[in-house]
């Protein structure tokens, strides 16, 4: 006998399904991302399960230059804009949850451990604030203030760390600073002299080391944070520009440094290469020449693949480093304007987006094959939710 | 005789010819398209899209008017050392930086 529920049910389940994102629908976040589209202050919110875009989401201002951190739900995702605009979005049902302008002028932010307090660094005014993770009510601003005028520094390289701490850098004032957030009040830890213009930082996926790469000379800065009484000590004297500055027409990103279990793979500052790292003494094993200024180099999850993309005017282009022979395997052409790559939690796809192009392409990284395109507004960033469980993401 | 005198007239005053947007002129509209990106998501990476300041300083008219197009012009050309502001003489002619340079003085259009 049919019954009325059994007639119903199903064509309930391919209307929702039509639909995308339905409040009604029972699902997980776990195969769920964002891909920033820049110029229309969007995100889309993807599936990379079905290889699909659900929802497009507007309303977030300028991304000129934009980051994601998860909630450790995965089901919020933080957008951090340049214009200071700090949004939460509900990925789920697909539209703005709250959203704040806490600054002038933004760069990142950084979720802490318990998923409690999200820091965001500003630019205008140099600063760090920190925010209540459920209301994006302030809990603590922290100006960046150095000097003996009241300068303050522009922040660069904010992550978090275990102890529910932040690292961050003060590019004006080349100091690294550690907020401690296990108590109360933020307990502040400034390391002085770390090196000129830090422009980045990173956190080892372990969370012991912190990293800034340096833009004004060479070296960069390493914080032991298991020891920081230790202090801030310099390595790869010979990693920079050099004595000849080169220009550089993109800065590198180091969030995205790629380590495997031996070696870290770094974007040179300035030239075409990618330089191979000993992890255990931080020397030097080997420069890979590349097709230009690298941006991103980012390891598959297993590591058994480095993938590359380049600056302005080589950014058509993306180039694959076998991890253990330590050479280009592949050269893929994925579009104009190649901003950024994300691997899918266990690394057998990855998105590449293409901004000039307006498209993101999936690639199976084992046959290194196109398998599908998605349309897109000029997409920047991509950002999935296991990001949510990584140490400094 | 007259013909010809007409013409060397013609290839002199072209060597005087110096509109004031010859720049603009020479540059193909597809070629003005991809300035006009180059500018708003590639500068617009430091200086942000709004031109309002990133990593960079902020490039809005209202902050160029204080600025001598002269001193802005070779800040783009040849770039500024101390900081990470590359050189773009090595990518883009000098007609192309002018025509970067008027668009910023103008104000950029969305």
């Amino acid at each position: 006998m049919i019954t009325f529920k059994t007639l119903i049910l199903p064509l309930a389940l391919a209307v929702t399904s039509c639909a995308g994102l339905n409040e009604n629908d029972l699902r997980g976040t776990g195969d769920l991302g964002v891909v920033i589209e820049r110029a229309t202050g969007s995100v889309k919110i993807i599936d990379t399960s079905n290889m699909i875009a659900l929802k497009q989401v507007t309303g977030l201002g300028d991304l000129s230059h934009a980051s994601v951190v998860y909630s450790r739900d995965q089901r919020y995702a933080y957008v951090f804009g340049r214009d200071g605009g700090l949004t939460k979005v509900d990925i789920l049902k697909g539209e703005i949850n709250k959203r704040v302008i806490q600054a002038g002028n933004s760069i990142g932010g950084a979720i802490s451990q318990d998923g409690k307090l999200v820091a965001v660094s500003n630019y205008s005014p140099g600063g760090v604030k920190v925010f209540n993770a459920a209301t994006l009510e302030l809990v603590e601003a922290i100006p960046a203030i150095y000097g003996t005028c009241g300068e303050r520094s522009k922040i660069v390289g904010l992550i978090d760390a275990p102890g529910q701490i932040f690292v961050f850098s003060l590019y004006d004032a080349a100091e690294i600073w550690l907020a401690d957030f296990s108590r109360a009040k933020a307990k502040i830890t400034r390391f002085k002299n770390i090196g000129i213009q830090p422009y980045d930082g990173l956190i080892t996926p372990d969370g012991r080391y912190y990293i800034a790469g340096l833009f004004g000379e060479d070296g960069l800065a390493l914080l032991d944070l298991w020891h920081p009484e230790k202090g801030v000590k310099r390595i790869l004297n010979n990693y920079g520009r050099g004595t000849k500055k080169m220009p550089v027409y993109k800065m590198p990103h180091l969030e995205g440094w790629a380590m495997t279990d031996d070696y870290i793979f770094l974007p040179a500052v300035g030239r075409s290469q990618v330089l191979v790292v000993n992890r255990r003494n931080w020397k030097k094993i080997k420069t890979i020449a590349v097709h230009g200024q690298p941006v991103f180099v980012m390891a598959r999850p297993d590591g058994r693949q480095v993938w590359v993309n380049y600056a302005y005017p080589k950014n058509d282009t993306v180039q694959v480093i076998d991890s253990e022979s330590l050479k280009i395997v592949k050269t893929l052409h994925p579009g104009k304007a190649v901003l950024h790559m994300e691997f899918t939690p266990r690394g057998e796809q990855v998105w590449v987006s293409a901004r000039d192009d307006k498209k993101v392409t999936v690639y199976n990284t084992a046959t290194f094959n196109a398998i599908t395109t998605l349309p897109m507004e000029k997409p920047s960033g991509i950002f999935f939710t296991n990001r949510a469980h990584r140490i400094g993401l | 005789m007259l013909f010809n005198f007409k013409i060397i007239l013609f290839l002199l005053s072209l060597l005087f010819y110096v509109p004031v947007n010859a720049e603009s002129e020479s540059i193909s509209s597809m070629r003005k398209v991809e300035l006009q990106n180059l500018l708003l998501q590639d500068c617009g990476s430091c200086h942000g899209m709004t031109m309002k300041g990133g990593l960079g300083p902020a490039l809005t008219p209202d902050v160029l008017k204080s600025k001598s197009r002269k001193m802005i012009t070779q800040t783009i050309a040849k770039g500024r050392s101390g900081t990470p502001m590359p050189p773009w003489n090595t990518l883009l002619t000098r007609e192309e930086i002018n025509w970067i340079v008027n668009a910023l003085y103008t104000g950029i259009k969305f």
